[in-house]
């Protein structure tokens, strides 16, 4: 009988627990929560008092994007555990860290994508006093027109994105047209991907059609969703991870995508090569920045991890890695003359000129995102 | 306390049930309920909701580019379901008409792929399927069996495939269950009042086997419907199916009420085929003498 009530007794004291743990909130009797009191502080102005930095770190970042390497240089000299979480396209972060995500310390959003998380207040200001290596950035990247003065952000890497090709069974590709006005007798008819990412893919369309690449004219985004759909005939496939890798192993022998992803894979196989066509293309610049869910702690960490990839020395490791043009003039010093003058990495003015960036639509996203659906739902022509 | 036990008997089992009712609450009901208030409400430009009241999200549910997806993904869900059953019941027959000692063997040779993660296992699919550098096509090109590479990856085919090979162990389980349990001397009886082994199998076997069957199936169909790793994968991304769709408004179109709505809607026909197919089935088991 004892036995059964001290059964009993205890299921009632966990139950118990459980219920108060589902209940209302009791008043928040303990200590306040650090966050709430010192996050603010730390973003309107650089805070005296020094912050204890985390001992280990999470990096939001693109896969295959950074020389593991690096992460233990870093945790070498300042002890911190740098853990990294990979996404594959700038919706993907947003909508993760939307969905109330945390834990991350720095994450790599695009351009475009930094204007709006700066907008809904998704982004911590950055201490530009923990950041004593800004100015090895090149001049143009301490003043990017989505964050001047890098108040935000810091610039990661930037690229281009146009069409990787297996040089040894296709002529080099000189027009959007291989995708848009395929031709079914072409070698790479059913051999290729496109960037599983609905502002790139609309992007290639709208350059192809001669319009602004961030066009709210629904006519306009009409079409270049028509041509998308005739241009599914053609494709294997929609991918943005592995994409280079199918033209290495010869599985396919185009893809639209970011230049550098195509020049690593070059180690792979001598004959992927990387073009522009003569429409233009995309340019972009990605940037570390701290999300607002970072604690004071991941923050300070975040930001000595921030100042360490802007070393002359780390900045040259990281163009090694991903083959993609440094933002970090005193890196260059660090690379390659080979590097520094490949026009793959490097496009050349007249290239240049005819690049654009993607920038935030507001409402219409809603429309590129409907069209985008359609697109991929649409049956294969 | 015992005495208040004694008073109120239904007390010991709800107090019994308040763990686990707790648990289904604050994961399964609160969450769903989320999910309900989400799909009336507009979307934020750039994710999160809006809080106005609308019905936009369930009317944009019937447009036709969503709803010919619904019919799609319920017709590979069909097809998968079917193909499962055409191969796991023989197998299913075979493994319990085997001594004890074998089945066990069996039943575990059957369990082995469930320990590695079904990603990695689609991703193997991958390497075999590809069009041009897949196992498959290679051999046979090499060998001078085809001369040009078979359709296999990218298309409904490959969707199927990974489907059924992902799902066959739900349908040969619930299946082995029942005809483990088959009293053998029913057919022994049947036999001597001179059925056919067809016929044995017809009024005896299929009819006992139902339950598992139908619990086989449904273990098949529900995943399969709302399936969107498979056609991720093997479909390439150019065949979507509904669960695709669903997961691309929360991660990709920043359009969380619409991929609420969408939820809603697929789980309100998933019941209803349930119902209608358990309603079919046990009025066919009344039938039976």
């Amino acid at each position: 009988m004892k036995y059964k009530l001290t059964i009993l007794f205890s299921a009632l004291v966990v139950l118990g627990l459980v219920l108060t743990a589902c209940g209302p909130k009791p008043e928040p009797a303990p200590a306040p929560a650090p966050e709430e009191t010192e996050a603010p502080a730390a973003t309107e102005a650089p805070v005296a008092e020094a912050v204890e930095p985390a001992k280990e770190i999470v990096f939001f970042n693109w896969s295959e994007y950074i020389d593991p390497e690096i992460y233990t240089l870093f945790e070498d000299e300042t002890g911190i555990k740098v853990v990294e979480d990979n996404f594959s396209s700038n919706e993907e972060m947003l909508a993760k860290l939307q969905g109330g995500a945390t834990g991350y310390a720095l994450i790599v959003p695009s351009d475009y994508t930094v204007s709006i998380m700066k907008d809904e207040g998704m982004l911590a200001k950055l201490d530009h006093a923990n950041i004593p290596n800004l100015g090895n950035l090149a001049e143009q990247f301490q003043n990017v027109p989505y964050d001047p003065g890098n108040e935000y952000c810091v610039p990661y890497q930037w690229g281009t994105t146009g069409i990787g090709y297996l040089d040894s069974e296709v002529d080099e590709p000189t027009s959007w047209a291989v995708f848009f006005d395929p031709d079914p007798t072409a070698p790479y008819y059913g051999r290729m991907t496109m960037l599983d990412d609905a502002r790139e893919a609309f992007a290639a369309a709208l350059v192809y059609l001669g319009y602004d690449i961030n066009t709210t004219d629904e006519a306009q985004l009409e079409e270049a969703k028509e041509l998308l759909i005739k241009a599914k005939a053609a494709l294997a496939g929609y991918d943005s991870d592995i994409f280079e890798d199918l033209i290495a192993s010869g599985e396919n022998l185009m893809a639209h995508g970011w230049n550098g992803d195509f020049l690593v894979a070059q180690e792979e196989n001598e004959n992927v090569a990387y073009t522009i066509p003569q429409e233009g293309g995309v340019v972009w610049v990605d940037n570390v920045c701290i999300p607002i869910s970072a604690t004071p702690e991941q923050k300070a960490a975040g930001e000595m991890f921030i100042d360490f990839l802007l070393r002359p020395d780390i900045g040259a490791m990281l163009s090694d890695y991903n083959w993609y043009a440094t933002p970090n003039a005193a890196a260059e010093a660090n690379l390659d003359e080979e590097f520094l003058n490949d026009p793959a990495v490097y496009p050349p003015a007249e290239v240049l000129a005819k690049l654009q960036y993607i920038e935030p639509v507001g409402e219409a996203e809603a429309i590129y995102q409907r069209l985008w659906d359609e697109v991929k739902s649409a049956p294969t022509p | 306390m015992q005495r208040l036990f004694a008073r109120y008997p239904a007390l010991r089992a709800w107090l019994l049930l308040l763990p686990a009712a707790t648990w289904l609450f604050i994961f399964f009901i609160a969450p769903l309920f989320i999910v309900l208030v989400y799909s009336f409400l507009e979307r934020g430009t750039y994710g999160g909701v809006v809080w106005q009241f609308s019905l936009e999200n369930f009317r944009r549910t019937f447009d036709s580019l969503y709803f010919s997806t619904f019919l799609r993904s319920f017709y590979i869900a069909a097809v998968t379901t079917f193909i499962c059953l055409l191969l796991g019941f023989p197998l299913a027959y075979y493994i319990s008409t085997r001594p004890p000692q074998r089945r066990s063997t069996l039943i575990l040779a059957l369990m082995i792929p469930f320990w590695t993660n079904f990603l990695i296992r689609t991703y193997a699919w991958l390497t075999l399927l590809r069009t041009n550098t897949g196992l498959i096509n290679v051999s046979l090109m090499s060998l001078g069996i085809i001369d040009k590479p078979l359709p296999l990856f990218g298309n409904d085919f490959a969707i199927i495939l990974g489907l059924v090979y992902g799902w066959l162990p739900d349908m040969v389980l619930p299946i082995y269950a029942t005809l483990e349990r088959l009293d053998t001397s029913l057919l022994e009886a049947a036999s001597d009042l001179y059925a056919s082994s067809s016929k044995v199998f017809r009024r005896v076997i299929w009819p006992l086997s139902l339950p598992g069957v139908v619990a086989g199936s449904m273990l098949v169909f529900i995943p399969s419907l709302g399936a969107f790793v498979t056609p991720a994968i093997l479909g390439g991304g150019k065949s979507l199916m509904i669960g695709n769709i669903i997961s691309n408004q929360f991660l990709a179109a920043h359009d969380w009420p619409f991929g609420s709505a969408l939820s809603f809607v697929m789980m309100a026909v998933m019941l209803l085929a349930t119902l209608i197919y358990f309603r079919s089935t046990t009025s066919e088991e009344r039938m039976q003498p």
